[in-house]
């Protein structure tokens, strides 16, 4: 098994241009006939932190508590990385169909496809990332040491989104029902994680919220930049470890389905 | 020992008519009969279940390195999926593909296109499908866009191209991708004369490098002229394998016997017989210049209107010598009743180079343009001449060479631009 994840990080290096070249297709393609361009990587994450506001505001206002900076830093660190997860999935799972004629026509790595919908949303989150910087900033946040958490705990997102995504590219193919059950599932998911809300309000029910991998990821990006405390080790360690070994065998299945899928388009 | 590249060693592959089953609905029914049949023990027996056919049956051929390889067989015969599976896009149901070296499949060249990107950036992206790298694509820039002919649209998206356009720039990047063993499929009839005449050069040139070059086409012409040997498919079969003038001659003798399926048109071309115009009697050697009828018989099993005969004639690379239709010789078109026939007379003159020729017809609807009956190979011909002209036609030429003079030795060759020829009627 090791060889064979060697071996498909190998032929990912060497035909590193080709991935390079697809990403910025897709990006290029997006931004291309718009007129706000790259704004719309911003615009998408202003919308979802307003829309986390207003609910915080509105969970505030109920309990008739102030609402505290760190909820409004919290709801905008945990946001724009849920945005970049859900655009992610979405636009991936759908990658090896909208490129059938690339799949039918000529050969190259299929997971190419994939990984590179994942790479263009990463572009749009490099970019939204900053506005969430600025966010912050002016919040007024003093940075802690718990900072160094954050490109791990990205690093963790990215896996398990590429992961996710290949599996679902695979699966689209073969079942048209995917792509349907990925939209539906995709809608209503912020309500099962914890974006908008930590998962500590909930007491007993937490530990349900936190057996979605992405959850403990956003709780510790939450954690490092307000410097509250992380969420339990554990969590975190099922999170990576479902994180690397989904993602290993995302792969594998992915490559054991490949030869299939130009007569499956 | 000669050295190998490319190795087909008895490749099957199967496929399915209909649909597979596309949602997970259907999912459930069908793994439930996968176990049972693994159940009964014949899970990994090569037999084809219901709807299955075999659209490559043990296939095997070798190409040699350096060598051009070519593919012929009529639609439905297998080349493509040969294609598919040597590129790698579809893995064979069994049996084995190897090779040595980069391999670069023209199969789609636009394929990779993007409509929205221009000219420049769509070049970039197939180059790196195909497999460039970006310096290698950068270096090759100029070469690829003057090879297209396309300077001036170069920073247009492709979607305001016409289709013409689209692949002359398609054929011209994959033309540019430089890999050991090249597939071709059938790219060569892309674009106008003048742009195919260039393919056919580039490809000429490619083979020369040393490239080893497999080559699908309907064009037998270009097939004789560009590779070595060639192998003929037919229903999924290799039939033949060996030089490719051989393959050929194999492929045409068989496509003689006419395909009758679809007779059930009502439609069709019984009998034609090929005669001299002025004796009558029927033959088939003649001599360049003699004048020729041929009869036709259509016979009805329908009601049919606006009827029209077409009588071809091709060589034996299947080149089209021309073909005319009753329709347009006589500005009518004819009615057949159930059960009726009528007799339709073509006369001409053969002024053919000689060689091998064959009549073909097929009867139409002229205003709809539906296809009734195609008979591909419905009588040969042989045509000989004192002079021996090559090509396909016979101008009757004549020369006369003077008696040599001195010349300075500065009087240079005429050459640079294009010269006027003046023709003088009477």
């Amino acid at each position: 098994m090791i060889g064979a994840v060697r071996r498909w990080a190998g032929e990912l290096v060497r035909r590193r241009e080709l991935l390079y070249i697809l990403t910025w297709r897709e990006v290029r393609i997006k931004y291309k006939q718009s007129v706000m361009g790259l704004l719309w990587a911003i615009l998408m994450p202003i919308v979802i932190v307003g829309a986390g506001l207003t609910v915080r505001y509105v969970f505030a206002s109920v309990q008739g508590t102030p609402l505290a900076k760190d909820d409004l830093v919290l709801v905008t660190v945990k946001s724009v990385p849920w945005a970049f997860f859900v655009s992610a999935i979405r636009f991936a799972s759908y990658s090896l169909i909208t490129n059938s004629t690339l799949v039918t026509k000529v050969y190259m790595p299929r997971e190419m496809f994939p990984i590179a919908s994942v790479l263009s949303q990463l572009v749009d989150f490099g970019v939204a990332s900053v506005v969430v910087v600025i966010v912050v900033g002016l919040l007024g946040t003093t940075p802690h040491a718990t900072l160094f958490w954050v490109p791990p705990l990205l690093a963790l997102l990215i896996l398990f989104t590429t992961g996710l995504s290949l599996f679902l590219a695979a699966a689209a193919l073969f079942f048209r029902d995917v792509k349907y059950i990925v939209e539906v599932i995709l809608t209503f998911a912020i309500f099962f994680t914890p974006v908008f809300y930590e998962t500590n309000m909930f007491r007993g029910w937490a530990r349900l919220i936190l057996l979605n991998p992405v959850a403990p990821i956003l709780e510790g990006l939450g954690a490092a930049v307000t410097g509250h405390a992380m969420p339990g080790g554990g969590w975190l360690v099922y999170s990576a470890a479902t994180s690397i070994i989904g993602c290993v065998v995302a792969m594998l299945v992915f490559k054991r389905l490949e030869p299939y899928f130009a007569e499956s388009v | 020992m000669p050295d190998i590249a490319l190795d087909v060693q008895h490749v099957y592959k199967k496929f399915r008519r209909g649909e597979l089953h596309d949602s997970l609905r259907d999912l459930l029914p069908s793994l439930v009969r996968r176990l049972a049949r693994r159940a009964n023990g014949r899970g990994s027996a090569p037999e084809l279940a219901s709807r299955e056919f075999w659209a490559v049956r043990d296939v095997s051929f070798s190409v040699e390195r350096g060598e051009a390889f070519g593919v012929i067989g009529s639609n439905g015969a297998g080349k493509s999926t040969i294609l598919k599976l040597l590129s790698g896009i579809m893995p064979p149901t069994r049996g084995s593909l190897t090779y040595n070296g980069r391999l670069s499949a023209l199969i789609e060249v636009s394929a990779g296109f993007h409509p929205d990107l221009t000219g420049r950036e769509n070049i970039y992206l197939n180059g790196a499908i195909l497999g460039m790298s970006r310096d290698e694509i950068r270096r090759r820039f100029d070469a690829i866009v003057a090879f297209s002919g396309l300077e001036e649209f170069i920073d247009t998206p492709v979607k305001r191209y016409s289709s013409g356009m689209f692949a002359r720039l398609g054929f011209s990047v994959a033309a540019h991708v430089d890999p050991d063993i090249l597939i071709v499929d059938e790219v060569l009839s892309v674009g106008d004369f003048v742009f195919q005449q260039k393919c056919i050069a580039h490809m000429t040139r490619v083979i020369h490098s040393g490239t080893t070059v497999v080559f699908v086409s309907h064009n037998l012409r270009a097939v004789a002229e560009l590779c070595q040997r060639a192998v003929l498919m037919e229903a999924g079969q290799a039939i033949t394998v060996g030089p490719s003038e051989e393959v050929i001659r194999a492929y045409l003798a068989r496509s003689e016997v006419r395909d009758f399926g679809d007779r059930g048109t009502g439609v069709f071309v019984s009998s034609i017989v090929v005669r001299d115009a002025v004796s009558g009697e029927e033959r088939a050697h003649f001599v360049s210049g003699d004048e020729v009828a041929v009869d036709l018989e259509v016979v009805s099993r329908g009601s049919f209107e606006r009827l029209a005969a077409v009588l071809g004639l091709r060589d034996d690379h299947e080149y089209n010598v021309f073909n005319v239709s009753s329709e347009s010789l006589t500005g009518t078109s004819f009615a057949l009743s159930p059960n009726e026939a009528v007799a339709c007379r073509f006369k001409l003159s053969l002024h053919l180079a000689p060689g091998r020729y064959r009549f073909c017809t097929w009867v139409f609807r002229y205003d709809s343009e539906t296809l009734y009956d195609h008979w591909q190979a419905a009588a040969t011909i042989f045509v000989s001449s004192p002079t021996d002209v090559r090509g396909i036609v016979n101008v009757y030429p004549s020369v006369e060479i003077g008696a040599p003079r001195p010349v300075a030795d500065t009087e240079a060759p005429e050459s640079g631009g294009p010269s006027v020829v003046r023709v003088s009627h009477g």
